[in-house]
């Protein structure tokens, strides 16, 4: 039971993550109609930057982090700006690849500027863990839940409360009814950019921090993410972090029960299954519902 | 006819006029031409009816004097869009909202998803005091008794009359001085009708003029000023809104007098011509 309970809790943190991608991911797709495949390349460009504002620029942690989201932010708007409105109304296959060319340029970038070698984010919590009712939690999983609900949380009350939220809301509804009221769609497209590289740069801090290690392949925790977004309905803010906990929890049991050992009741499973589960639960959840958890029978789109 | 003279005292930049449109030429992708030189004005404080029959070209109007038709790939080619006396073709939609130019678009678009409440914060984004919100919230609430009763409904909800209601209170939020209503009729039963004509009435005594769209031309014309008839994109008739209401061709396409049938009032007219010689 202890070990079930800590496998849990850890994969909670891992759906923390995922979470926090699938999130990005909602956002621009509701509110542009784009399938962001470069999500991913935002999520390693946040956690370079947090690596050069805390070891280049010599900022503490804490400060480097928001410092990082802030400029993610601004290149994220600027690539909507620059690249992505020039796309609106092509056909949604060449919007697709317009985004995978934009993640492998910033793959490149990543790597032109800091290089191949994997670099060392630092560890500001430590690999020490803490005991709470017999369970043993990594201090580092305990952070990730934390700061993503943060996250989350402040997302959840800019979207609902804030006049901008209203407007993204709106925007996302009907485009051309909420430019008649005088909404900036374009605007609304910015933000979301903006909203979803600030949040995918805590993604990737999170990832490399505490010993995973900075490296430029830690965008592939967007295609993990991605089961997690089509489970829990592709237009849902709160299906993408619903997506994101269930695969984050059922990846890390299934890592956890699989192989070889006492206790290992998924063995028949082999030892890399857990990295395929998510998509195994996707398809199921699919089979029974064709539109995700949460999502909207039809989205409709001017 | 009125069309000129209205037309005539925008030109000169005599008279007052909020809304003036003069020739106005409309091409959709290039190369469907809409509207063929359409001109009317909308004097400040008053209604102004614009009948015509489906396929007219009376959206389209709206669309060109709100700035909405690049988003349906259409452009004016001709002609002027005027507001206080000053040309506005080809201003963004927020910047048409911002001068005091508010829509209710046909079939309503209201926000489905969204609260009643959130419906009304989208219409007031381009108000920043928090004192102008509120007044043109309470402002609404007033107009609309039954809004505030459901504000926090999820507005998909909502019967028909109630999302009318939504629309027209959406389209106030930025304290319009001109607001254009894409047939506020549509769809509804005939006591909702006669209600919104009274709360229109009612706008407009508060001193917001009315460009009033509409395919109902008794209701439209019952409540006023003046109208205009758009036919193909052409504006085939236009007089005070009574003597509209008493023109027999008007009440013979318009207002299901006589006999049925007649495809367009130009139909009508030639129509009657033909009986009147033939008899
Ligand atoms: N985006 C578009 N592209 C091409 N043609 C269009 C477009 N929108 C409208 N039209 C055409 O322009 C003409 C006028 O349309 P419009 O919607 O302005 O008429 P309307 O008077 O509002 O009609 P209704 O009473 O049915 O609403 C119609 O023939 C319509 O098919
Ligand atoms: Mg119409």
């Amino acid at each position: 039971m202890t070990n079930f309970l800590q496998l849990c809790f850890a994969g909670l943190a891992l759906g923390a993550l995922y979470a926090l991608v699938a999130l990005g991911f909602v956002v621009i797709y509701k509110s542009t109609g784009v399938i962001n495949f470069a999500q991913g390349g935002l999520v390693i460009l946040g956690a370079y930057l947090t690596y050069n504002a805390h070891h280049t620029w010599g900022l503490p942690f804490y400060l480097a982090v928001p410092v990082a989201m802030a400029i993610c932010a601004l290149v994220g708007a600027a690539t909507e700006r620059v690249v992505l409105r020039r796309m609106v109304g092509q056909p949604p296959f060449a919007v697709i690849m317009v985004t995978i060319g934009l993640l492998f340029i910033l793959e490149q970038a990543v790597t032109s500027i800091w290089g191949f070698n994997q670099l060392d984010l630092g560890d500001p919590w430590g690999i020490k863990k803490v005991t709470v009712g017999g369970l043993n939690l990594a201090q580092k999983d305990l952070w990730t839940i934390v700061l993503a609900a943060a996250a989350l949380a402040a997302f959840f009350v800019f979207f609902r409360y804030s006049r901008m939220g209203v407007a993204m809301r709106a925007t996302a509804f009907d485009q051309e009814a909420a430019v008649a009221q005088g909404i900036s769609a374009r605007r609304v497209f910015a933000v979301s950019w903006a909203i979803a590289a600030a949040v995918a740069t805590i993604a990737g801090v999170m990832l490399a921090a505490g010993g995973g290690g900075l490296h430029s392949d830690l965008d592939i925790i967007a295609l993990l993410a991605f089961p997690a977004i089509i489970l829990g309905g592709l237009d849902s803010p709160g299906g993408a972090i619903v997506g994101g906990i269930i695969i984050g929890i059922t990846q890390n049991l299934t890592a956890g029960y699989q192989g070889t050992g006492a206790n290992h009741y998924l063995g028949f499973l082999g030892g890399g299954f857990s990295s395929v589960m998510p998509y195994v639960v996707m398809i199921v959840i699919l089979m029974v519902r064709p539109y995700g958890l949460f999502g909207t029978r039809e989205v409709r789109r001017i | 006819m009125g069309a000129m003279r209205q037309a005539d005292t925008i030109a000169t930049g005599e008279g007052t006029t909020l809304l003036g449109v003069t020739g106005l030429e409309v091409v959709y992708s290039d190369v469907i031409l809409v509207l063929r030189g359409v001109s009317l004005a909308v004097p400040p404080g008053s209604i102004v009816a614009l009948l015509g029959a489906n396929g007219a070209g009376k959206t389209t109007l709206l669309r060109a004097v709100t700035g909405l038709l690049p988003l349906h790939r259409g452009r004016i080619t001709k002609g002027h869009v005027t507001l206080d006396g000053r040309p506005v073709a080809g201003r963004d939609p927020a910047e048409m909202v911002r001068a005091g130019l508010s829509q209710v678009m046909e079939g309503r678009r209201i926000f489905a998803e969204l609260t009643v409440e959130d419906n009304l914060r989208a219409g007031g984004y381009v108000v920043r005091s928090r004192a102008g919100l509120r007044e043109a919230y309470e402002r609404v609430m007033g107009l609309f008794p039954i809004l505030a009763e459901r504000r926090g409904q999820v507005a998909g909800y909502l019967s028909g009359g109630e999302q009318q209601m939504l629309s027209m209170g959406r389209a106030l939020m930025p304290s319009p001085r001109l607001l254009l209503l894409d047939e506020p009729s549509l769809g509804l039963a005939p006591i909702i009708v006669e209600q919104i004509a009274k709360i229109i009435k009612e706008i407009n005594a508060q001193g917001t003029a009315i460009l009033l769209v509409e395919q109902n031309a008794t209701m439209a014309l019952s409540i006023a000023d003046y109208g205009y008839v758009l036919e193909h994109g052409r504006v085939v008739k236009d007089a005070p809104a009574p003597e509209l209401l008493a023109d027999r061709d008007i009440q013979e396409f318009y207002l299901g007098v006589g006999e049925a049938g007649r495809r367009s009032y130009r139909d009508v007219k030639t129509y009657r011509r033909r009986k009147r010689w033939t008899a």
